[in-house]
């Protein structure tokens, strides 16, 4: 193989050096932290995806270094590729910011927000996104477009009403199964996933669809409603698998198995195997092997970035602030023994006492004299 | 009278016909550029002639011609974009209704100077009958040898396939073109690569309108400097304009682009003034997704000049105070149409036409239907305007393909220059429903929310 050609690109003012033909995204993938743009749609994984959700896009404030002109329009960074001393704005552009968050916006318009009992919460690339780079409010008052759910074979339950299309299971479908039985329908804000007629989907590998799909649209039945990720504990473990690689997360709670998943990188994608190809599992692993003597368990998993399983990941910038004067200072010289006055609201305690004036905390017997005086 | 190139001959009965077409003087361009021109020539005169792109962006022709990669061993597609679907446009339909083989002529030339052996017309399903006569026509043109093998014995293969589309909107943009043509879901593709490079079937592919074509055959017939001469700057030759709304004579008009709106509004020989009586309110020159003007900045620029029907004179002042050429449907509103209502037609087209692919089109086209709904049925707060030019604003620029732009635009330029009928709607709830703003304002059009 000849040399590789680098190409030097800044993104936020951090430079990198990445081979010709690397996207926006995957230069600040390597760069990482909050210089990589969230992407909603596009997976490294499958080919041809991307370019549709709109939240990864970035300014070009240089071209290159032979056309400095900068673009005239934001663009989707996972699908356009760097040149030679490229400048990129990603959190630095307030353009950027206003965009992503209308995208995100645009986004949670016809979602329902059912995250308290929807299974992917804790681990929806949405949760993250809206909650890095949303509002906290919407301004949408109008009704939701809502479906109905679909089972689409044995193992996978479909919530159109979640779905935010972005084509990633149509991809895989693609990609993984020598024939896709699913696809979108109809166009529009009222584009739907779906089969054509009822069929269902039932290849080998067609189970990867769940672990693509970045919210909770397409959900494991075998694992519906049967624990919230974050009470789950990962582990990595493998098995001697004809038909795939093998390697899997199991997401146990004691001895138990509640689900079985491939392994995601910190992007929330398909780990390559060691030989380098994806770690795409198949349905017997993902759906059937749920007894902790079916694998090898190599030892707990880290997450690193997603969302609540992250522990402290949503603690912090939520705009809640911490009290910065002093009890005393509030109460101007009183000194109460209960915090909160209760008598001045209850007329139950007879309160001819006056809490702050009684020495010592005040018990059962300061009461009961109270009666007593009264 | 102004000059005319494409409809001269269109009044001649039976024009349709190959017989008398050719008796008129058809295919003599073809002939000449096939027989005694080189590609490269063919190429050079279209170049010259400073043809812009009718179907709506105004992209010079010539230049994009010349992008076409020339891979060895790699068959080169033209394929005439003929799904116009544009509201308020329907110059191309007249065109390839009554003048199919001015079109072929067009084709076959442009065919042989792109090296295309096999070109496509991707028309819209709806224009089914126009479909016939082009199918007609072909099968004229090839029994009488200007189509299939050996044309004119040149050694040069053209054959022209007629592709219905299935009547969607999105499909007129050139990559959701492709994808349709493929078989495939008519989405837009994520450019680059341009179709230049990886079009129909990944191969490089030029995607021209109907109008575009069809100019090049008076442009080989005169030679590209004649043809420059005709127009002014860089509004070169003769545009079709299909003139529809509250006018007295609405149809397709040939002009010269020298002419002025004013004159081709109130003339005789176009539009022929407002129907019955009224005064002129609003205009939206180019097609639906065009911003509007209000009467006073279509007759005359922001600073005072005539206005005139042409690419450079119509965006004079950009969207802030002009308008763009687009597709040349030119659609009048007078003293009687109710802008919100207006807008909110155009608004539920955008909505109902968008692929659905990206996120700010899907949800935003919707979004703002729903609120100049909300304002049309008399519900509307004023920070519904607001909220109206924030969506549009996040919408535009931010999408894959132009459809975006073009539900954002109308939007927009409607609040722009009538956010005061916007609020006399919100504040007038129940007058709103049973009558009309009509021409109040005008005195300061312009109100551009910060």
């Amino acid at each position: 193989m000849s040399e590789q050609t680098l190409f030097k690109v800044t993104v936020d003012n951090i430079t990198i050096e990445v081979p010709a033909g690397t996207t926006i995204l995957q230069a600040a993938r390597q760069i990482g932290g909050t210089v990589a743009p969230p992407a909603m749609c596009y997976y490294s994984k499958l080919q041809g995806s991307g370019g549709k959700c709109r939240t990864c896009l970035v300014e070009v404030s240089k071209g290159s270094e032979k056309d400095p002109r900068p673009m005239p329009k934001l663009v989707a960074s996972c699908r356009t590729t760097v040149m030679d001393g490229m400048e990129v704005k990603n959190i630095t552009s307030e353009k950027v910011v206003d965009a992503r968050a209308g995208v995100v916006e645009f986004l949670l318009l016809n979602h329902p927000l059912d995250c308290p009992i929807c299974d992917q919460a804790g681990e929806c690339h949405l949760q993250d996104l809206s909650f890095e780079h949303g509002k906290s409010g919407t301004r949408y008052e109008f009704q939701r477009r809502t479906f109905k759910k679909h089972d689409l074979g044995k193992h996978i339950q479909l919530h159109m009403t979640r779905c935010i299309l972005c084509y990633r299971c149509v991809f895989t479908a693609d990609q993984l199964t020598n024939k896709r039985e699913h696809g979108i329908l109809d166009r529009g804000d009222h584009a739907e996933i779906a089969t054509h007629i009822e069929k269902s989907l039932d290849n080998e590998f067609i189970g990867n669809v769940i672990d693509v799909c970045p919210v909770g649209a397409l959900t494991d039945k075998t694992f519906r409603f049967k624990n919230r990720v974050w009470f789950l504990k990962p582990m990595d473990a493998h098995r001697d698998c004809p038909s795939c690689s093998g390697r899997v997360t199991l997401w146990n709670r004691g001895d138990e198995v509640y689900r079985v998943t491939a392994r995601k990188d910190q992007w929330g994608e398909i780990e390559d195997t060691p030989d380098g190809k994806p770690g795409w599992i198949c349905n017997t692993c993902r759906f059937d092997k749920k007894q902790t003597t079916d694998w090898v368990i190599e030892g707990p998993r880290e997450i690193s970035r997603q969302s609540v399983i992250a522990q402290g990941h949503y603690a912090g910038n939520i705009g809640t602030t911490k009290p910065t004067e002093t009890f005393a200072a509030i109460n101007e010289g009183r000194s109460p023994h209960l915090l909160m006055d209760i008598h001045s609201e209850s007329e139950v305690n007879q309160p001819n006492v006056h809490l702050g004036e009684n020495e010592g905390p005040s018990n059962g017997a300061t009461f009961n004299n109270n009666i007593k005086n009264a | 009278m102004g000059v005319k190139l494409l409809l001269e001959k269109a009044n001649v009965p039976g024009i349709r016909s190959y017989d008398v077409y050719r008796r008129e003087g058809g295919y003599a361009a073809a002939e000449k550029a096939l027989k005694e021109m080189t590609i490269e020539s063919i190429v050079e005169e279209v170049k010259k002639s400073g043809l812009r792109g009718r179907g709506g962006a105004g992209f010079p022709a010539g230049m994009k011609w010349s992008f076409i990669a020339k891979p060895e061993g790699v068959p080169r597609h033209l394929v005439c974009n003929a799904d116009e679907s544009e509201p308020g446009t329907f110059k191309d339909r007249y065109l390839m209704e009554f003048l199919p083989h001015l079109l072929l002529e067009g084709l076959l030339i442009s065919s042989f100077a792109l090296g295309s052996n096999d070109t496509y017309i991707y028309i819209r399903g709806e224009y089914a009958w126009v479909a016939t006569i082009l199918e007609d026509a072909i099968e004229e043109a090839t029994k009488n040898g200007w189509l299939g093998k050996n044309i004119l014995g040149t050694g040069f293969d053209c054959m022209i396939h007629v592709h219905r589309g299935a009547g969607a909107y999105i499909c007129g943009e050139e990559t959701a073109l492709i994808e349709s043509l493929e078989g495939k879901r008519g989405n837009p593709r994520i450019k680059p690569p341009f179709p230049a490079i990886q079009g129909l079937w990944m191969r490089p592919t030029v995607v021209n309108n109907v109008e575009t074509l069809a100019a090049v055959v008076p442009i080989i017939k005169m030679g590209g400097d004649e043809y420059a001469k005709i127009g002014v700057g860089r509004s070169t030759g003769t545009k079709l304009i299909s003139a529809c709304g509250n006018i007295n004579k609405p149809g397709v008009y040939e002009i010269d682009m020298t002419i002025s709106v004013e004159d081709f509004i109130y003339s005789d020989e176009y539009c022929g003034g407002i129907a019955n009586g009224k005064k002129l309110k609003a205009c939206i020159p180019g097609g639906s997704s065009v911003p509007i003007l209000p009467a006073n900045l279509l007759l005359k620029t922001a600073k005072g000049e005539t206005r005139y029907m042409n690419y450079e004179s119509l965006s004079d002042g950009g969207f802030a105070t002009g308008s763009m050429m687009g597709s040349g449907g030119f659609i009048i509103l007078d003293e009687d149409q109710c802008i919100v209502k207006n807008t909110l037609t155009l608004a539920r087209f955008y909505r109902h036409e968008s692929c659905g692919q990206c996120s700010p089109c899907r949800e935003g086209t919707g979004w703002m239907e729903k609120i100049l709904q909300k304002i049309e049925s008399g519900k509307g707060e004023v920070s519904d305007i607001d909220l109206l030019w924030d969506i549009q604003r996040k919408i535009e620029g931010n999408t894959i393909c132009p459809l975006g732009d073009a539900a954002a635009w109308p939007v927009a330029a409607a609040i722009r220059h009538f956010r005061d009928e916007f609020e006399w709607h919100i504040n007038n709830r129940e007058l709103s429903q049973t009558s009309n703003f009509g021409l109040q304002h005008y005195a300061d059009p312009i109100h551009v929310p910060a």
